[in-house]
């Protein structure tokens, strides 16, 4: 699993892993945060009106995650693919301790997800966050920037502060639920070879070709 | 003094909410809606303005989940999900305000109607309990109790079948439909039982015909405002 803030780097870093193990003749199988249909719809019309509190924002993630889980996550975890995830339960944990949801309350809702085997959690500054979300010319989004919590008028300081509740809730997160923390203000090479040492432990008695197992 | 039964959510306020909760439970058929339309009758003439709320009807998800249920897709854990985002839109945007207004907030099935179906598909009732921690304790809690064979002839006679949800029929206990019924609504009785000693259910039997059942309601209400429960006390 990749865990991080915005801009730090993970999405190319999984994507660059996915390759790199299937060269080596695994099945794997990548999934991203915030992709099904249904549920997207309506967090994109409740983002749209300005209709979600800290409350239905998470429950509408939870909703979302729960049916990428049942549809993307648990049948290749089954079928035994290596599941490359950017961003798991852990960015909800984060997002909804930052908006003032009860961190207890958030777990049990996601309890019905597995420990991953492994998560890197990409740690950068908020300024090297904003420095490439603004290079990238990526347009800031009002729940991003969290906005809605009304921290600031102006969207990148609000962005900056948002951000910096995330990183304080990721840092405390990976003393807790053991993270592999990587410094991700380095060049893309130096952190691929930092992720792929801490994947090898794990593929030693991994079958190449996937094996049914059932449960 | 309305309290909920675990972490309020973030930014609830410590307002005094001066209206009542009473809340209506019951399966499709038991007299539910027929029972919440003449109690709200009731206390609206007694002059004790009413605001009704019920599942699904929230601005923010509420078109989506008929949406869901129409393709039969959707695994229980995320329908749960779903069903708590409806409730948690309607507690924070319907509930709580008219409460802090002093309206009577008058609910047709609240959160057990909601614990009881993920449980029944397999969610454990802490699971349950904690993701609904947020919702508020009612002031008084009616469970309109009637027997499946009679909750089976009022359903065939309204709609002259039985409905897919309503018979758990995605829960694959039988490919018979009045079999499934049966057997669906034997396992959420079960959870109503064992949540009523939990939550203090007012256990009403609604076999009986609904002038009976709303007697015997409005007896149970009457106290919370002061009044006499008589059919034809003055207004």
């Amino acid at each position: 699993m990749f865990e991080g803030l915005d801009g730090s780097g993970k999405s190319t870093q999984a994507r660059l892993l996915v390759k790199w193990l299937q060269a080596k003749g695994y099945r794997v199988f990548f999934t991203e945060w915030n992709s099904s249909e249904l549920v997207s719809n309506t967090i994109r019309r409740g983002k749209k009106r300005g209709l979600l509190t800290p409350t239905t924002f998470s429950l509408l993630h939870a909703t979302d995650f729960a049916d990428r889980f049942d549809r993307h996550i648990l049948p290749p975890l089954r079928a035994g693919y290596i599941v490359v995830a950017d961003r798991y339960v852990y960015t909800a944990f984060v997002r909804d301790a930052a908006r003032g949801c009860d961190p207890a309350w958030v777990r049990n809702m996601y309890s019905f997800a597995p420990v991953p085997d492994r998560t890197f959690y990409f740690q950068v500054p908020v300024s090297t966050s904003l420095k490439r979300k603004v290079a990238s010319r990526q347009k800031i989004s009002y729940y991003e920037a969290g906005m809605d919590l009304g921290l600031s008028d102006d969207v990148h300081a609000s962005y900056e502060r948002f951000q910096s509740r995330l990183k304080r809730e990721y840092d405390h997160l990976a003393t807790t639920d053991g993270f592999i923390v990587i410094d991700a203000d380095r060049p893309v090479e130096t952190v691929l070879a930092q992720v792929r040492k801490g994947v090898r432990p794990l593929l030693s008695n991994f079958p190449k070709t996937a094996t049914l197992t059932h449960a | 003094m309305h309290r909920t039964y675990g972490t309020p959510l973030p930014g609830m306020t410590k307002e005094h909410l001066r209206g009542r909760l009473i809340v209506v439970e019951g399966a499709d058929g038991s007299g539910r809606t027929t029972e919440v339309e003449l109690l709200r009758d009731w206390l609206e003439i007694q002059g004790h303005p009413v605001v009704d709320t019920g599942l699904r009807r929230s601005t923010l998800v509420g078109e989506q989940i008929d949406q869901a249920k129409q393709g039969h897709t959707l695994g229980w854990t995320t329908m749960a999900l779903f069903y708590a985002a409806d409730f948690a839109d309607q507690l924070e945007n319907k509930i709580l305000p008219s409460l802090a207004a002093g309206s009577t907030v008058l609910a047709d099935r609240y959160i057990y109607t909601l614990m009881a179906r993920a449980v029944v598909r397999g969610a454990s009732r802490e699971w349950a309990r904690e993701l609904y921690g947020f919702a508020l304790v009612p002031d008084l809690t009616i469970f309109l109790d009637a027997r499946p064979d009679i909750l089976l002839h009022r359903a065939i006679a309204k709609y002259g079948s039985l409905d897919y949800w309503e018979s758990g029929m995605d829960l694959c206990l039988s490919r018979d439909r009045f079999e499934s019924f049966f057997t669906y609504q034997g396992l959420l009785k079960t959870e109503f039982d064992w949540m009523g000693k939990e939550h203090r259910f007012r256990r009403v039997d609604a076999n009986r015909t609904p002038e009976l059942v709303h007697r015997e309601v409005r007896a149970l209400v009457a106290p919370l405002y002061g009044l006499s429960a008589k059919i034809n006390a003055p207004a």
